[in-house]
């Protein structure tokens, strides 16, 4: 392959991973949103049923954002150099988020069983859940809607602040809070056993459903002007309107599966429509990375280094598919028997 | 303080935090898959009871060592945006490559916590060495980048631009054989140490105990060996950095006057302004055979360099001397275990064998941090050791003193609650 495509096959392979990040890892972000929001007869049960379910696959599903950053770094260097200047503040927020939420969801699984404390960690996990979505919100937001492409000569506010601090990005933010809770949801629907709780996760899809659209909207309203060019695009490019199709009709799908308690089919309807709105943010882009700075081939590193990623990539994957096959057939194919953290376990039966 | 002060403040501290969870999170999965084997061997529950504290401990260890290395991988980007566009297209490789092991560990992690009763008995244990593995894979890959900033190859400078990259050739750099074995190495030792020590401590006040017996016995056997075999390693590290950074070994020795023959300082007054070292002890040529293994070689010294590149003298001379000064002692408490085991000596009825492991136990993690000071100090003023300078590489983001701040805070607090839920819920629990 030569230069420009083997860029285009790393840019997609970056897009693919961000899918996936968003698609797993933005679940489990949306879990402590409901972690947070659990409130009835059967709160205790909702939270116990979520932390069932992040339990033995967060860390899993976490590998995709640092996948993400390390495709990045080594394949389109100076990308990550443009990004980590003007969106710091962000950037260094959401990180902060990600620490606490990763770290208190293990100390409650692992602290005392004494309620109080584990109502502090899970409080923790749940807000710094709840924020760090909103932050890679905003940073998308700030991505796709041109801002980042600030002179270094700009002052403090301009270069580092405005850019992502908009109506705009603020609403992209609860677009993504928006998808990860519907996500989150839509999966637990799938995963309960309980009738009653599936009930509940169903109500808290639907109001999610209904938050996606909300911030949609309110997203083109607030980017009518930035994202002329964008919007354009996304109107004439045929993949775009294809995709576009797609998208709307997985939604009005996974609603409908909802209503009508169809929860698998609307798991897979929210996986296609979330997936859809991540490639057209993708296309609404493309070629660019950082509209008005890099774009795919200009920011591209020397092509034996994106050819020796892709071997390892390939050969990484050898290992890598079969293992998470193995995780989620062990973990996803039966529902949960019962809570098994290490403690809890039984002495296994000698065979 | 200066945003790059604060930059690099902060660099070292994430490093220094997430170093400790990194080499448990390599130690931590051998001992328990050991002691999974015994249990599954003898069926003997003590050692199923040691297996699932240790996975316990795991666990918690793991989540703070993944999420403080995710933090490293941004902060990269953040506080040295112009070292990643410069090596990110050059160094990448090992760093994609260390994304696929820390998946798998992460994968079959998580298979190993949740999986006792989903597996049977041998593909969890077979889940625990795929984490034991790639746990091990993940730290070496990462130490290849780093290895890369000592002795930067696989590229020509052309206009001031990297050109001609051969990320192969990067990645193994000669810096990175020598600089992952002692790694990995310290890894076992600093963990095996650690986990000897608390049993040691436990033992001193019950030594009938079947359960601290076995996990002193587990423990030792990573331990005792690897903290032979560092020594070795150690010896092969500053002989590289003879041939490769002249200067850190300078820096590291008081080595002011290039000499045929050098000798080896101990103690002494360094005088900087006048390039001397005074009233120092002299081992004859020593420093001539350390270096280079032959008494009559010519050892560099610092006046050979414009003092703009002198590193910190003081700080890698006392921070390597830590890092020695302990690896002799776990060398030599090995020693004396090894001597109870040719003697057939039960080592948890040896009381001052088991005082002196007691006080060794964090040992292995201060040597660690003492060892990355020599490396990471001892390369300064330099990113990249020869190419760019760290003040040419930090970020124009003003006010680095905040997420400094921030981030030692919150570390600091992860630190206390990680040491508290070890001792609460895994060490004070009475077994069963
Ligand atoms: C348990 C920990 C431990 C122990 C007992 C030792 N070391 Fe070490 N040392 C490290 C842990 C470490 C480290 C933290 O892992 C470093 C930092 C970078 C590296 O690769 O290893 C290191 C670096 C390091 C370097 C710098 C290498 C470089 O900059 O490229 C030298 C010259 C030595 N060591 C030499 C020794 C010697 C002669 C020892 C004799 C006993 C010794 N170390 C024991
Ligand atoms: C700049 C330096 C470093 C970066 C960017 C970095 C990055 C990371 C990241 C992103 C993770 C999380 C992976 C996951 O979710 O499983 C991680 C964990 C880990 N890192 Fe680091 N790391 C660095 C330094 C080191 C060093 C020096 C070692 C040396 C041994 C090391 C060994 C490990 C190991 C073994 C893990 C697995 C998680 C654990 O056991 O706690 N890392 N690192
Ligand atoms: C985990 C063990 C490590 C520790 C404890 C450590 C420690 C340090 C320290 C003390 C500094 C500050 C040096 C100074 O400015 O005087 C530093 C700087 C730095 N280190 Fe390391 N280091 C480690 C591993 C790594 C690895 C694996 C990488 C990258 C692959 C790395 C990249 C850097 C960078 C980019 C800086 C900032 C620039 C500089 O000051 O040289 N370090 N580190």
């Amino acid at each position: 392959m030569d230069a420009p495509v083997l860029a285009l096959v790393v840019a997609g392979l970056i897009m693919v991973a961000v899918n996936a990040y968003v698609v797993l890892g933005g679940a489990d972000f949306g879990a402590g949103v409901w972690d947070l929001l659990a409130r009835g007869p059967r709160a205790a049960a909702q939270r116990e049923a979520i932390a069932e379910r992040i339990g033995p696959i967060w860390e899993a599903n976490h590998v995709w954002l640092i996948f993400v950053v390390v495709l990045l770094f080594s394949c389109f260097p100076p990308v990550v150099a443009h990004l980590s200047v003007v969106l710091h503040i962000p950037l260094t927020v959401m990180l902060i988020g990600i620490v606490l939420r990763g770290s208190a969801f293990t100390f409650r699984a692992y602290d005392s069983t004494d309620s109080a404390v584990q109502r502090q960690w899970g409080r923790i996990f749940a807000v710094s859940s709840t924020i760090t979505p909103v932050l890679l919100g905003m940073c998308v937001g700030a991505l796709v809607s041109g801002a980042l492409a600030v002179p270094t000569e700009a002052s403090f506010v301009a270069r580092f602040i405005t850019p992502w601090w908009s109506a705009f990005t603020l609403t992209i933010g609860g677009l993504g809070l928006a998808v990860f809770a519907f996500l989150a949801a839509v999966y637990l629907t799938v995963e309960v056993q309980d009738a009653g709780l599936a009930e509940d996760f169903r109500a808290m899809a639907l109001s999610a459903a209904l938050a996606v659209g909300l911030f949609a909207a309110l997203g083109l309203w607030f980017g009518r002007n930035t994202l002329t060019a964008t919007t354009r695009a996304l109107l004439t490019n045929p993949a775009a309107i294809a995709l576009q199709l797609v998208t709307g009709a997985a939604a009005v799908t996974a609603i409908g599966a909802l209503l009508t308690r169809r929860y698998r089919l609307a798991r897979t309807a929210a996986v296609v429509q979330v997936s859809g709105i991540v490639w057209g943010w993708g296309l609404a882009q493309f070629p660019a990375l950082v509209p008005g700075v890099h774009t795919i081939a200009s920011a591209a590193a020397p092509t034996v280094t994106l050819r020796l990623v892709l071997i390892g990539v390939a050969g990484g994957m050898v290992v890598l598919v079969p293992s998470l096959w193995y995780l989620l057939r062990i973990f996803k194919a039966e529902p949960a028997r019962a809570f098994e953290r290490v403690d809890t376990a039984e002495h296994r039966l000698p065979e | 303080m200066s945003d790059l002060l604060a930059a690099w403040a902060q660099m070292a501290m994430s490093l220094g935090f997430h170093i400790i969870f990194a080499v448990l999170g390599i130690g931590m999965p051998l001992l328990m898959v050991l002691s999974e084997r015994q249990w599954l061997k003898t069926r003997d529950p003590v050692w199923l009871d040691l297996t699932k504290r240790w996975s316990k401990g795991t666990a918690i260890l793991f989540a703070v060592g993944a999420v403080s290395g995710t933090v490293l991988s941004f902060e990269l980007g953040l506080l040295w945006p112009a070292f990643m566009e410069y090596a990110g297209a050059i160094i990448g490789m090992p760093f994609s490559l260390e994304g696929f092991a820390f998946f798998t560990e992460a994968i079959f992690l998580g298979i190993y916590l949740y999986g006792w009763q989903r597996l049977s008995a041998r593909a969890h244990w077979w889940a625990g060495v795929a984490v034991a593995v790639s746990g091990t894979i993940s730290g070496i890959f990462v130490v290849f980048a780093n290895a890369w900033m000592n002795s930067p190859t696989g590229f020509r400078i052309v206009d001031g631009k990297p050109v001609d990259i051969d990320p192969i050739a990067a990645m193994l750099n000669p810096a990175a054989f020598t600089q992952s074995l002692h790694m990995t190495l310290a890894a076992f030792v600093s963990t095996g140490i650690a986990v000897a020590g608390i049993h040691a401590w436990m033992l001193r006040r019950d030594t009938s105990s079947p359960f601290h017996r076995a996990a002193l016995k587990v423990a030792l056997m990573i331990a005792v060996p690897a903290s032979l075999l560092q020594v070795i390693s150690g010896d092969l590290s500053g002989k590289f950095i003879a041939r490769w950074q002249p200067v850190k070994l300078a820096a590291i020795e008081r080595h002011f006057e290039t000499t045929r023959g050098a000798p080896l300082l101990l103690g002494g007054v360094p005088d900087e302004a006048a390039g001397v070292t005074r009233h120092a002890i002299a081992v004859p040529k020593m420093l001539s055979v350390l270096a280079f293994s032959d008494p009559e070689a010519e050892v560099r010294g610092l006046n050979d360099f414009p003092r703009e590149d002198w590193p910190p003298l003081a700080v890698v001379r006392y921070a390597f001397q830590i890092m020695v000064g302990l690896g002799g002692m776990m060398a030599f408490a090995s020693l004396w275990v090894i001597v109870c085991w040719v003697r057939k000596r039960e080592v948890a009825l040896k009381r001052p064998l088991l005082t002196f492991l007691a006080l060794l136990t964090p040992a292995g993690f201060i040597a660690v941090e003492a060892g990355w000071v020599v490396t990471e100090v001892g390369r300064q003023p330099w990113i990249i050791q020869g190419f760019m300078r760290t003040a040419d590489a930090v970020t124009p983001m003003p006010g680095l003193v905040i997420p400094f701040t921030i981030f030692t805070v919150l570390y600091c607090f992860l630190g206390v609650i990680v040491a508290w839920l070890l001792w609460a819920q895994i060490v004070r629990v009475r077994p069963a």
